[in-house]
């Protein structure tokens, strides 16, 4: 790949990631404002952005620390609401693994919810091994960049902004999973499984630590895989008469 | 106990999380039931994180109205993107439909 093709290609991976970017603002802004309100200093808010990057755990991190909870609670609280990542590593992980150790440390390290999609949207048009990193860089700096800028702001600004929320600034990471999440439901086996996740996902909304989410992803994941196996024994019954 | 210590444990652990099947990199060869799984993943846990921000947008029980704007945007993004397949045009269509219901619809 040429010096220019690396380029267009990161700032392909930013621009599909923008969507994300309006979504994300309110909740850098919220957590910013959050971090004011509590015992933390304010550059310990910007140093959780910058090395922790996970708005789900910030949100609930911060409000143990307002409660005093301790170190090992943290990390326990960080571990549950982080592992649907897990998914996200293991599913990207055919695209990646032929890159260098560092550039893996690399990626991996910015493989939020958003970053995921995206990278994931652009992926799987192609064979593994076959699309260069930079897309999927190019979306993660993106996010990355954008979630410090808000934070920021939420720190040194929150309080000027009340009522951002109810702007519905995050509608646009639903739209944007919309547009993944639909061109994918061609057959039933992916419909099933979408819906059995979003009905599930609702019903258990207040499950804590985004166990309901996760617990919601499992289920409908064992839906999927229990209904392609007619489909894939058929497959293999044709691959063995070939 | 230090404040940075927290946020710097609490980062070493997403790190972890987030890069453990990246490190493990070509030497990763998953069974084939484990693929078959894997490929579930994004269309589910993507619904997922929607449905319930669409649903119930306020967090308190289910609000199946044309009064929730969320709703509306999402099933005109559901229904540009059936048709067409085609991202741009979901989102812009997705995101006008929402706004326009917000701020002029139900004003």
């Amino acid at each position: 790949m040429t010096q220019p093709d690396r380029f267009n290609e990161f700032v392909a991976g930013a621009r599909d990631t923008i969507p994300m970017m309006i979504g994300a603002a309110p909740f850098g802004v919220i957590f910013g404002t959050l971090v004011t309100s509590g015992p933390l200093h304010l550059w310990h808010g910007q140093l959780m952005s910058l090395a922790v990057f996970a708005g789900s755990a910030q949100f609930i991190a911060v409000g143990l620390l307002a409660a005093n909870a301790s170190f090992v609670v943290l990390l326990a609280t960080t571990f549950i609401v982080n592992l649907r990542h897990v998914l996200y590593s293991a599913t990207l992980a055919p695209y990646v693994a032929h890159l260098p150790l560092r550039w893996r440390l690399l990626l991996g390290s910015m493989l939020t919810d958003e970053v995921f999609a995206v990278a994931w949207a652009h992926y799987r048009r192609h064979a593994p091994g076959t699309v260069g990193p930079y897309h999927f860089l190019g979306s993660g700096v993106a996010m990355y960049v954008n979630w410090q800028i808000w934070t920021l702001a939420g720190l040194l600004f929150g309080a000027a902004f009340p009522g951002l929320q109810s702007l519905g600034l995050d509608f646009a990471m639903v739209a944007t999973f919309i547009a993944i999440v639909v061109p994918q439901l061609v057959a039933f086996r992916y419909i099933a499984a979408a819906v059995t996740a979003g009905v599930l996902a609702f019903l258990w909304q207040d499950w804590p630590y985004k166990l309901g989410l996760l617990g919601a992803v499992l289920v409908a994941v064992a839906v999927g895989v229990v209904l392609s196996r007619p489909g894939a024994i058929r497959q293999r019954a044709m691959e063995a008469t070939r | 106990m230090s404040y940075v210590l927290i946020i710097l444990g609490m980062a070493a652990i997403t790190l972890l999380i987030r890069t453990t099947a990246f490190i493990v990199g070509e030497r990763l060869v998953f069974p084939p039931l484990v693929r078959t799984a894997l490929g579930f993943v994004p269309v589910t846990v993507l619904t997922a994180i929607i449905v319930p921000m669409a649903v119930s947008p306020h967090g308190n029980g289910a609000e199946l109205t044309w009064r929730n704007p969320q709703l509306v945007g999402a099933l005109a993004a559901v229904a540009v993107s059936a048709l067409t397949r085609r991202p741009l045009l979901t989102i812009a269509v997705g995101l006008a439909t929402f706004f326009v219901w917000q701020g002029v619809v139900l004003r």
